[in-house]
């Protein structure tokens, strides 16, 4: 049982969010392996109880920072979809207007400040938007969203401390996906729990399942409201497992096929929550089936709308630049 | 007109910006109650308080978090200490200060000034010492101010704020003590456009920052044989006035570029060779390009006074073009 009393409207969003994401990132894998995506791709498959734990009590006007595997966070941020698959296909209707493509993937319009090609690029840009929050005494909080293998750069520790001499409106969310690229983090990586940093930086923390979306929405609130009543900056470190390789195509050679479908049979955040709210009698097999259904045709609409988009203009090179 | 120091004329205008605009916050080391290393600050803090902070020893915390504040509504105006120091917040200079405007479509601006306290002093040596402008204009999406005087210190300064790209603004740390007259009340010196310090028909002496001072020695010289020299203050490095260099060279037939950096890969060389391709059938003699030997800045006195711009020297080398 949990603690919380979860509302029909709650537990609808946190399944269409998860949803979404899931079939979002399917479809991206299988028109990239088609050869239809340009570029990288990075997907967040597994992960998806975090986005949407966190950005369901978020609104436009809270920031996240993302990274290089952002699709999740830009879609449980409320971006519209159909410019975020048109921007993957790198089509001129996309978000970035097809200057972007996954990995720099942003909606200014809901507060999503951009996915992020340098790993550790976005903790600096978290805490200055929670700067901006502070100075201009607004309500508001920035969220970094990060793995475990940033947690080594400095840009991590910097922003960190920062965010904590300044007494920051920032949380810090850390998706302990055990994979810091091809890396087993444990390999790299002083320390078993990345959350134990934060003491360097006198800054509360908290571990939670990151595959349950219960927990992560739990614990984010928790930082939420450490956050807004002005204490400064929290961690939330949420533990999980990239399910997918490091981007699609990644031979994956570090790893068994045996282990991750393991997890992914016994640890998927999306079977999970379906299995707890149809024991707890939560939500009806026939709620989750319209939810899926209602997914399925906004994932078919933003699919078509990449599809039958243009792709950009030579002549637009050199277009927002400068202003 | 009244005569104040490149340093005070920065000063007047962060206050007139900050002033009108509540948006526009500064951070840096060493602010707040040193007044910025080099005193450019003072003053600043008793009247904008909390708006004026000192940081900790980050630089990319610095960068990066005056980046973020940007995106999310504020002007901020960050202080890197010592030019040289931008090598450490770097990522966050090209990678997302530069970029973000472009790669998001366009779905926002970056408001943003560094400040950069550039060039040689007396044997701060190698990490200390350097102009590294040109770095920049190999970066889309930013815009580099290189101010030579007082007057053109605060007119550039008030620009950079008020632009909603972010500009990289490098000031001389010798120039600082440097005065001279700057007009009363309210102006702006436009980024992008150069200014000719000097009208001359005979050859053009291209230069920005500290080197102006070393242009008009040389300009002096070349006067004792006869030959009259233009000087163009270029004011701005990115992106810089073609039209104002090309228009000279029309009418002088020589090009001379003179910066206190490395010349190897230097604005000059980009002017240099914006120049042969689009006017070499104007031009008389062989271009010259002056700047400092490719070798870190050395400490010790005759070492670094050889690393130094020699106004003789580059005033022979131009003569030898006649």
């Amino acid at each position: 049982m949990r603690m919380v009393k979860y509302n029909k409207e709650l537990l609808e969003t946190f399944y269409y969010k998860m949803m979404k994401i899931r079939r979002f990132e399917e479809t991206v894998e299988r028109y990239f392996l088609d050869g239809e995506i340009p570029g990288f791709v990075h997907l967040y498959i597994g992960e998806e109880a975090i986005a949407s734990g966190v950005c369901t009590s978020l609104t436009d006007e809270d920031y996240i920072a993302s990274t290089h595997r952002g699709h999740g966070h830009t879609i449980a941020k409320g971006a519209d979809l159909n410019q975020v698959m048109a921007e993957i296909f790198g089509k001129k209707t996309g978000s970035c207007k097809g200057k972007g493509g996954s990995m720099h993937i942003a909606d200014f319009s809901v507060g999503m400040l951009g996915a992020n090609g340098v790993v550790g690029g976005g903790f600096n840009l978290a805490t200055g938007a929670a700067l901006a929050i502070k100075v201009k005494k607004r309500t508001n909080v920035s969220v970094a969203f990060f793995g475990d293998g940033s947690s080594n750069r400095g840009t991590f520790h910097e922003a960190l401390n920062m965010a904590s001499a300044w007494k920051l409106p920032v949380i810090f969310v850390c998706e302990n996906n055990q994979w810091a690229s091809t890396t087993p983090y444990r390999t790299t990586t002083a320390v078993e729990d990345i959350s134990i940093r934060a003491q360097g930086y006198n800054m509360p923390s908290k571990i939670v399942d990151g595959n349950d979306i219960f927990a992560v929405y739990e614990g984010f609130k928790e930082a939420l409201e450490y956050v807004k009543a002005g204490n400064g900056p929290f961690f939330l470190e949420a533990k999980t497992y990239r399910i997918k390789g490091h981007f699609v195509g990644d031979p994956e050679m570090y790893r068994t096929k045996e282990e991750v479908n393991e997890i992914y049979v016994n640890n998927n955040p999306i079977t999970r929550f379906e299995e707890e709210v149809l024991s707890e009698k939560l939500m009806t097999e026939e709620q989750l089936k319209k939810i899926r259904e209602k997914v399925e045709i906004e994932i078919k609409e933003a699919l078509n709308f990449a599809l039958n988009s243009e792709y950009p203009d030579p002549s637009e090179i050199f277009d927002d630049l400068y202003v | 007109m009244r005569e104040i120091t490149f340093s005070q004329a920065t000063l007047e205008a962060m206050a007139e910006e900050m002033r009108l605009d509540e948006d526009i916050i500064v951070m840096g080391e060493d602010i707040v109650r040193q007044g910025g290393i080099f005193g450019q600050f003072k003053g600043l803090p008793a009247e904008f308080g909390e708006r004026i902070m000192d940081t900790p020893i980050s630089e990319t915390a610095i960068i990066g978090a005056s980046v973020g504040a940007a995106l999310a509504g504020l002007r901020p105006v960050a202080d890197m200490h010592y030019a040289d120091f931008l090598g450490v917040a770097m990522d966050e200079v090209f990678n997302q200060m530069a970029k973000i405007r472009y790669m998001f479509g366009g779905q926002t601006t970056v408001p943003m000034v560094i400040r950069a306290p550039d060039g040689l002093s007396l044997s701060a040596a190698a990490q200390h010492s350097q102009s590294i402008e040109a770095w920049f204009m190999n970066i889309p999406g930013l815009m580099v101010v290189t101010p030579s005087n007082p007057a053109d210190a605060k007119g550039l300064l008030k620009s950079a704020i008020r632009d909603n790209n972010p500009v990289i603004y490098f000031e001389n740390k010798i120039l600082y003590k440097e005065k001279g007259p700057v007009p009363d009340g309210e102006y702006f010196v436009p980024i992008g456009k150069a200014k000719v310090a000097k009208e001359g028909s005979d050859i053009t002496i291209v230069s920005y920052s500290i080197a102006m001072k070393k242009a008009y020695e040389v300009a002096d010289l070349l006067a004792k044989d006869g030959i009259n020299a233009e000087i163009i203050d270029l004011r701005t490095i990115v992106p810089y006035d073609k039209e104002t260099i090309l228009e000279s060279v029309k009418k002088t037939h020589r090009l001379a570029i003179i910066h206190e950096a490395v010349k190897q890969g230097g604005v000059g060389s980009e002017i240099a060779a914006y120049v042969a391709e689009e006017a070499v059938e104007y031009l008389d003699a062989p271009i010259k390009r002056f700047g400092a030997p490719f070798t870190p800045v050395p400490f010790s006195p005759p070492l670094e006074n050889a690393y130094r711009l020699n106004s003789e020297k580059i005033a022979k080398g131009l003569k030898d073009l006649f």
